[in-house]
Formats: C-alpha cells, structure tokens, sequence
C-alpha cells in the first residue's frame, strides 16, 4: 500500500488533467530529479571514477533519452516506424556545424535549436512517403533516408567544410563566460546543458502528447480509417509526426556532436546506431515518455556500468568483458520481450498496479 | 411521424458505384430527413455498408450526386466529410486500442478543438481551458450513455457491448447532425439490445440527432426507425414506413421471406 490513489480526490478536471496527478508520483519525480542534477554531479556513481561517470555515462544517456523519445514520438504515438534515426542525428550534427561557421557568433544553444528545426524540416520530406505506405514498407522508405543521408555526409564537402579528414570539430564556444563546447568545456557544463534540454524536451513532449495533437497522431496509429472519420487529416497528422520527432532527434544529433563526442564522423551516423535506438525504444516501451528514460539507460548504462566493473572489481579483460556483456544484453532484452512484449514501461505500470494492493496479492 | 413538412437532410441521387466488373451500388436514390431515424436494411452484400462509405467519403461513385442540406455536395475525402457534422460507427468496432475510454471519446471533440501547436506544446492558458472544456462535456456523454465505470480503462480489454457502446460515445462527442450507425447491435445479446435500443432513441429525441442505421434484427428495425430502404444486390427494391415495407411484396420475396 505504497502507492494509491484513494484517498486523493480532484475536485477539477485541470487538476486530475496533471501531468502526475498522484502524490507518489511526484515523490518519484523528485528523487530521480535529486539524483540527476545534485547527487550524480556530485559523487558520481559508486565504483566509477567522476570523470568517467560524466563523460561516459551520464552525458550520453541523457542525449540517448532525448533520441528515444524522438524516436517514440514517431514509432510509439504516431505509429509510423523509422529506420533512420542515426542520420536524422547527423542531419542534426552537420547542420548545427553549418550554423555555427556561418554565424560564428550566435549562441551555442540556439544552434542547437535551429538545428533541430533543420532535421524537422528534412525529416518531414523523407516522411513524405508515410503517406502512401504503411509498415515494413515504410521502413525500407526510411532504410533509404538513412543511406542517402550517409552518402550526403560523405560526398558533399560543404557540409564538413572542406576538411581534409572529412569530420566536423567542434568550435569553442562560451555563453556568460562558461565555455560550453570545445576541448575546454568542463565536463559538468556539457553534462548540465544536455541535462536543461532534456528536461525541457520531455516536458514538451508530454503536453503535446496529451493534448489534441497527441491525440490525433495516436489516432491514425490505432486505427487510421476511423481517425479521417473523425476530422484527422492523414497529411498533417503524420508530417507534423514527423516534424516533431525529427526535431527532438536533430537536437539529439546536435547536442551528440557538440556536447559529448567533440567531433564527428559518418559512422557516429551508421544503420548499426539508428538499431541501437530503435531497441532502446522498443525496450523501453513503446508509447511511453517513461519508457523513453528506461530503454536509454538499459541499453546504454548498464553494459557500459558491466564493463568498467568488470575490469576494476574482477579484473577481467576489457576484451573478454566487451562481448560478454553484448551477450548479456541479448539476453536481458530477449527476456524482457518474452516476459512483456510492451517493454519496462509496462512493467513499472503493473509494479506500481500491485505496490496499490502490496502486501495482499489482490 | 408525419413526413410531409419534415426537411430534407440529405439526399442520395442515382448513385452507381462499381468495383472494376462488380457493381456493389446501382441506381439507389433516397433521402434522410431531419430528425428521423432512417434504416438500411438488406441482405448481405446488398450494399449498405458500401452506401455508408459513400456517404463518408471513403467509396467516390462513379455516378450519382449528393445533396446534403439543400446543397449540392462535391467530391470529398472522409476528413472533409466529418467537417460537415456527419458521424460513423463501425460494424466492426473502430475504436482507437491503445487508449481509454475517456481518450477515446475526447478524440471525437478533435474537430471542435482549435488551439494551435504552440499553445499545446506549453498546455497552459487556453490549451488547457479549451481541454478543459471539452473534457466536461464528453463526461456528460459518459453519463449519457452509462459508461462512467469503465472511464479509465483501456478499450481494448472491455466486453463486446460496451465496446460498442464508446464507439456511439465518440461518435456523439462529435456532436454530429447526421449520425451513421453501422450494425450498433450486430452480435449483442436482447438485453444489450434493448439498451442500445434505448440509446438510439434518446440521443435521436433529446439530441435531435438524424439517425440512419444498418441493422439485421428486423424486430429492432422496425421498432426504431421512421423509415426505411431496402436493398437487394445493389438495387433498391423498397423506400417506405416499417409498414409498407414490411407488406412490400418483392420485399418478402427477397428478405423477409425467410422464416424469422
């Protein structure tokens, strides 16, 4: 009886209409909030050196989750799966490049944005083919979205301006005298921006999931034919599907390049990474904003977590622990699709189900 | 019900529709006043559902016009249909399984929301106070139609009936002129029916909602409705009162013939 809502009554629609209308929840909230932006910054994670933690950890996971939910904004509320996130990330990347050496002295965070809405924009025309085709062949639509744009970063020079070694590196740049990118940045700061935006991104995320937009993109996803009956017009319900989650995943890309890696290549945008994501969603939960924070820190905390322990605590081969811990992802994931094919999402729903009865069984 | 002074509502002119060499509809002319309950009856593949479609938006025929409220309508995608106050069920249910009932039935106020994308993407101020709005009134169909237990709960896990029952919720939600009701009792059991039944007749006489309906159970239709269609292959064979078509001999013939 941990977790309830007896008791806990609402007298107005707003209030019940919240995003986190129970008590417990905003107890939750609280403490992963604690944890993300005081605790973790502070002391790092238990076994794992700071800097690690923040470069390797941390950092990532918090632009993987921005990707994911991009991703699920497309897959798991509008229904139309996509295979090519990784290079809607490099669209995000080359075009916050781009922005950067043509306006060398706008903010590095606007950047950023207008990246986003550059991948927003791309993202829609490769969308264009939703219209007509529904599923697998949708994904082989997508399939070539992803090869096309791997092609563009590497034949079109303009877009890494003519280097030499065909990558983008990342220019200093500094905002109320902090340095936010380039070899000086501190760690924290990176850590702290892409922290700002996800949590910006997911709040956005979550009204406009719950409000008519929302609606009508899961509409078309649940059934499409009884969503023209209702007004929905197929074109902008999937395009603005696509809008919006290529926007998040833009900035993802942006922030990847900019915050985390420090420079890039094409093969930081290769099919093997837009797989990465799909199962970070599809693990995650599919539909879920939650499950967006579930799915990038399964995929991506725990083999990076196994491997450093690994070395420090049993003094196993780096090499040894590598493949060991992609066999054990394997088999984590196989057993969470076996166990609920909705993925952790769901399974937090049904923990907190029985939490509401704990300790009776019903 | 008297139907000489009644408006007219819609009126369906000559229509012919075709599927390559099939002719699903052929020459089929009648009309849907306000405020009535009208019923399609037939066998199956008479073409009912396909008139449905036609109406919706969903089946453009080749020949043959509409005319809905005194105007003549051009060719529409369903989208552009649902903008002019027409509303559907399903005969097999459509509802969106993935979300509640509550979510199911608010999404039928999608037409009467207007808030732009920036408000939403804030959901404060207006957003909200529209959302709001309509949340009160889709409650009030919730009570309308006694489904406030199951308010919450995912549609795809609720029994048949009630399922069926969200769907007519949607559909009012839209606050329709015109209300399309394929099959509402197929595979209910009498005393579902006689629910159904009930709510037909409500929403038709405190909504003022024009209702036509396709339906098997001849017990129903002619309890129900103010008049009604027959088709047969495509083809019409009768327009009339439950009375006259009951007494149509080439109704008989064709339909009610059999033992029922």
């Amino acid at each position: 009886m941990y977790f309830r809502e007896t008791g806990q009554f609402k007298s107005k629609y707003k209030e019940e209409l919240a995003a986190f209308p129970i008590f417990e929840d905003k107890i939750g909230i609280a403490i992963a909030a604690l944890l993300a932006f005081v605790l973790i910054p502070i002391f790092g994670l238990p076994g794992l050196s700071w800097d690690f933690t923040m470069s390797a950890v941390m950092i990532p996971v918090v632009i993987f989750t921005i990707t994911t939910l991009g991703l699920n904004i497309l897959l798991g509320f509008a229904g139309q799966i996509s295979l090519g996130t990784a290079a809607f990330m490099g669209v995000g990347a080359y075009s916050c490049y781009k922005i950067m050496t043509i306006f060398p002295d706008l903010n590095a965070l606007i950047c950023v944005v207008l990246s986003g809405v550059v991948t927003a924009f791309v993202g829609t025309i490769f969308g264009l083919p939703s219209l007509r085709i529904k599923g697998f062949y949708l994904m082989v639509a997508t399939l070539a979205a992803q090869f096309f744009l791997e092609w563009a970063f590497i034949r079109i020079p303009w877009l890494y301006n003519y280097n030499i070694s065909g990558a983008i590196e990342v220019p200093y740049k500094e905002m109320f005298g902090i340095v936010l990118t380039g070899a000086k940045s501190e760690p924290l700061t990176r850590y702290f921006v892409c922290l700002g935006f996800l949590v910006v991104l997911t709040w956005l995320a979550s009204n406009v999931i719950r409000g008519r937009i929302g609606r009508s993109w899961m509409m078309i996803r649940d059934m499409d034919i009884a969503a023209e009956l209702i007004g929905v017009r197929p074109l902008t319900a999937k395009l603005s599907a696509f809008a919006f989650s290529s926007f998040y995943i833009g900035i993802s890309g942006a922030l990847m390049v900019f915050f985390w890696l420090g420079a890039a290549e094409v093969e930081s945008f290769d099919i093997n990474h837009s797989f990465t994501y799909l199962f970070m969603v599809i693990i995650g939960g599919l539909g879920s904003i939650t499950g967006c924070y579930f799915g990038a820190i399964l995929v991506w905390v725990i083999p990076v977590i196994l491997k450093e322990y690994g070395k420090s605590v049993f003094g196993i081969d780096a090499f040894v622990m590598e493949n060991f811990t992609t066999i054990l992802l394997g088999v984590v994931m196989v057993v969470i699709l076996i166990v609920e094919p909705h993925g952790l999402a769901r399974i937090w729903q049904i923990a907190k189900q029985k939490l509401r009865l704990w300790p009776f069984p019903y | 019900m008297s139907s000489e002074q009644k408006k007219v509502m819609m009126e369906v002119k000559n229509i012919n529709l075709r599927f390559g060499g099939v002719i699903a509809i052929q020459d089929v002319s009648f009309d849907i006043q306000e405020g009535e309950i009208r019923a399609i009856i037939g066998p199956n593949g008479a073409g009912k559902s396909s008139m449905l479609n036609v109406i919706n938006g969903f089946y453009h025929p080749q020949e043959g016009e509409i005319w809905f409220r005194g105007e003549k309508r051009p060719s529409m995608e369903p989208y552009e249909v649902a903008k002019t106050g027409i509303a559907r069920t399903f005969q097999n249910i459509a509802l969106f399984k993935g979300m509640t009932t509550i979510e199911n039935v608010m999404t039928g106020r999608q037409l009467q929301m207007s808030k732009n994308f920036f408000w939403q993407l804030l959901r404060y101020g207006p957003a909200i106070e529209e959302e709001v709005k309509h949340r009160k009134r889709c409650e009030e169909i919730i009570d309308f139609l006694e489904i406030n237990h199951i308010r919450k709960s995912p549609v795809g896990s609720l029994p048949y009936g009630l399922q069926k029952r969200v769907e007519l919720a949607r559909a009012l939600a839209m606050e329709p002129d015109l209300l399309l009701l394929d099959e509402p009792m197929a595979g209910m059991n009498v005393e579902e029916k006689q629910d159904m039944s009930r709510f037909i007749i409500d929403v038709n006489e405190e909504f003022g909602t024009t209702i036509a309906l396709i339906e098997h159970d001849m017990a129903v239709v002619m309890d129900l409705a103010d008049r009604v269609v027959v088709l047969d292959y495509g083809k019409m064979l009768a327009d009339g009162t439950p009375k006259e078509v009951q007494s149509n001999q080439s109704v008989i013939d064709a339909y009610l013939g059999v033992a029922h």
